[in-house]
């Protein structure tokens, strides 16, 4: 018998770093309108193709085909394309106003807007999503204040959370937008925990959860998949697959050579891998999912494939990693671009009325962020006070808190 | 307050449960073991075949799943009860514990809550080796947010039990195993006491509370005040009948947020204290009472603060009753702080 040759660790690349071009293939995508679109009540296992496939809808003329091709009137649409834009312009300007050092920390989602708004449009107002901090999108397109967000950001005096969080990380409870954690996956199975307690009380409403590809690899992931299944709680599970996780390739947390989608088939989850990039295919989905999860048949897991566009948050440079052109060359192109070019082809949207809007959301923010920036930023210290930091730790303040405030005072 | 019927620790929690689920239409339990067959310990027994399997019912092998599951519960406004099999398991349950139900209040300003109650079967006594003895109260008492309690007879279980389900905290409740079926005194080679024959436990079938943050003289006396909670509350009652020192036992019951008042009038009036507890003895929760006696009865101490507790050791499986801190360790303990 011969020796084998010696073992040897194998430790997944990206297929760019910097200075070099990234070879796409990995992705294996289906062309648009190729994927099926199962019915509502099929099981699990018969989604294993699709959890392997790419469900898209538009073509590269902006054409929408296929079987998910959803009946949207030409009015949602332009509601969707409003909130992206929005989502973005309001991303830019809060990087501005990060570098100006009014802001402490921010997080955009360039690039993503599809995935959240899109799927926003699919739920129902009072579903409950358990975001991650790149869901922006799900607040633009439920219609939250601007200013309320921007006071959050700037931790100051109208500080919805008292300054207690980092920026970016919003609760909206009337919105249906659950209080982002900074650990990650822990909204797992807290979603999923919602779901059930909707089932329990026979109510109607469902949940949404969120995890990027990179998260997938915490227990807190697969634990829920597993409660998911357990008691066929109507919840949806997004993963965002967005390439990277910090610096870290999607193949770290595990894609290499197989889709997150097909996480869920081994839990006895349906189960898609959508083109996170086309709006149309988001939104059938998503709707796909809503309607199943409504309906008693069980939770749905949908990985979008999709390209972080910008840096992990303000804290890191991705050109150090990554090809500094990759979203440029990403075959999945930018959701704003691929549903403007699809209503400018069906004669519902006009390069003019994109500048127009473009123009009316730039000034919608300023006017927001000079507003919110009038009730102080952490920079000039009108934050709320030292006092509240006591409170909301319990529902009513022990003694030794009561001690302890004191003690702060006194030293003040 | 309606009749009361001898209970033992665990009919007294299942009636506990019982009455809340009767109440509070909100509330639901669950667990490993928890549904059809009614716990491990059958704390629950019954209460899936009263009230149906989607009010109490079994859970997959997974504490972070447990609590998860139990946060977002509460944040759509049920009143989770969760049971963890053994203390001994809930590590796994740490960062849903301590970085989300425990803060879920603070840093939402408000607008979710966590309020749940996770129910676990805690310290030795029992022969279950390092896995299913140990006790961790310490890891929660740390965590701001967290209420930790733990109960030391029937009635107390009931009433601490029902005031946790409704309060809007999460609450760690945490019950000495050893003493669900009798006042366990320490002497492992003499004949179990039944609960039958201990005024606390006669307990009223109905609703009914126990405050939390309130601390409770088991036994007053003047020597020395022992500062201690769960299984040795008994241990240190044997002590003091055995060494016929006048000790004045304070059963802590709320062990964070903690009665600190009953803790210093004691304290201030025997000028002696000796903690005890079972846990292991290094950063243990008897570190805190200790620390809190120096600040708040410095004057008033006669002599060093005690410590009698579980040794720095994993719980061991055959040498059990030399670790566990007996009635012979805690009368050394009060010998040593009447010393001086």
């Amino acid at each position: 018998m011969t020796q084998p040759a010696p073992l040897r660790l194998h430790v997944p690349e990206p297929t760019g770093r910097p200075g070099q071009h990234t070879d796409f293939s990995y992705l294996h995508l289906s062309p648009a309108g190729a994927a099926r679109r199962p019915p509502l009540t099929t099981q699990p296992a018969e989604t294993s193709d699709l959890a392997f496939a790419l469900v898209r809808v538009l073509d590269e003329q902006g054409h929408a085909i296929g079987p998910w091709a959803p009946d949207l009137p030409a009015e949602r649409l332009r509601f969707g394309l409003r909130a992206m834009l929005k989502t973005r312009i309001f991303d830019a300007r809060m990087l501005v106003a990060q570098r100006q050092k009014k802001i402490s920390f921010y997080i955009q989602s360039l690039g993503e807007e599809a995935v959240s708004v899109a799927h926003a449009l699919a739920l129902d107002d009072s579903d409950m999503c358990f975001p991650t901090y790149r869901q922006q999108g799900l607040l633009m397109a439920r219609g939250v204040p601007l200013v309320d967000l921007i006071c959050q950001l700037l931790s100051n005096e109208r500080d919805p959370l008292k300054g207690r969080q980092l920026p970016v990380l919003y609760s909206v409870r009337e919105a249906g937008f659950f209080s982002i954690s900074g650990n990650l996956a822990t909204q797992m199975p807290q979603a999923v925990g919602w779901a059930m307690a909707s089932a329990i009380k026979g109510d109607t409403k469902i949940a949404s959860a969120w995890i990027g590809d990179g998260s997938t690899a915490e227990a807190d992931f697969h634990t829920a998949l597993t409660f998911a299944h357990v008691y066929q709680a109507p919840v949806i599970f997004n993963v965002v697959n967005n390439q990277w996780a910090i610096s870290t390739f999607q193949a770290i947390a595990g894609g290499e050579g197989t889709t997150f989608a097909a996480r869920g088939i081994g839990a006895g989850i349906a189960s898609l891998r959508v083109d996170g990039n086309d709006f149309l295919a988001v939104y059938a989905a998503s709707r796909w999912a809503a309607d199943r999860a409504r309906n008693n048949l069980g939770p749905t897991l949908i990985e979008w494939v999709t390209y972080r566009a910008g840096a992990h948050s303000t804290s890191d440079d991705p050109t150090k990693y990554r090809p500094a052109d990759d979203w440029a060359k990403f075959p999945l192109g930018d959701p704003i671009l691929r549903l403007k070019q699809h209503l400018i082809a069906g004669g519902e949207w006009s390069e003019d009325a994109h500048a127009a809007l473009q123009q009316e959301l730039e000034a919608e923010v300023l006017a927001a962020l000079k507003e919110a920036e009038s009730f102080g930023t952490l920079a000039d210290s009108h934050v709320h006070s030292v006092a509240t930091m006591f409170e909301d730790v319990y529902q009513d303040m022990p003694p030794h808190l009561l001690r302890q405030r004191a003690e702060l005072e006194a030293t003040q | 307050m309606s009749a009361t019927t001898p209970m033992t620790m665990i009919q007294a929690l299942r009636s506990a449960m019982d009455v809340m689920l009767e109440r509070d239409p909100n509330v639901v339990i669950f667990g490993e073991d928890v549904g059809y067959f009614g716990g491990v310990f059958r704390c629950t027994e019954g209460l899936q075949k009263k009230y149906g399997n989607s009010r109490v019912f079994d859970a997959p092998i997974s504490e972070s799943g447990i609590v998860g599951v139990a946060v977002g519960m509460g944040a759509y406004g049920l009143r989770p009860v969760a049971e963890i099999q053994f203390a001994d398991y809930v590590y796994p349950a740490t960062d849903q514990i301590v970085s989300e139900a425990a803060r879920l209040r603070y840093r939402s300003a408000g607008e979710f809550i966590a309020p749940l109650t996770i129910r676990m079967p805690c310290g030795g006594g029992i022969y279950g080796g390092q896995t299913h003895s140990q006790s961790p109260e310490a890891f929660f008492t740390h965590v701001c947010g967290l209420r930790t309690v733990m109960p030391s007879n029937p009635y107390d279980a009931k009433g601490l039990l029902i005031a946790a389900i409704e309060n809007d905290d999460p609450v760690i409740f945490l019950e000495p195993k050893r003493l669900y079926n009798g006042p366990f005194d320490g002497h492992h080679d003499r004949p179990v006491t039944a609960w039958s024959k201990h005024p606390l436990g006669a307990v009223p079938e109905g609703y009914y509370t126990v405050p939390l943050e309130s601390a409770s003289v088991y036994r007053p006396g003047n020597a020395l005040t022992v500062l201690t909670y769960g299984t040795m509350v008994h241990v240190a009652a044997a002590a003091a009948q055995e060494s016929g020192i006048d000790a004045e036992i304070i059963d802590l019951r709320s062990l964070w947020p903690l009665d600190l008042d009953t803790i210093v009038n004691s304290v201030q009036k025997t000028g002696r204290c000796v903690v005890v507890h079972e846990a292991t003895r290094t950063s243990g929760f008897g570190a805190e009472l200790v620390s809190l006696v120096q600040e708040h009865c410095f004057y008033h101490l006669e002599a060093p603060i005690v410590r009698v507790a579980g040794w720095d050791t994993p719980y061991p499986h055959a040498q059990e009753w030399a670790y566990f801190p007996g009635p012979a360790r805690v009368a050394a303990g009060f010998r040593k702080a009447l010393e001086n």
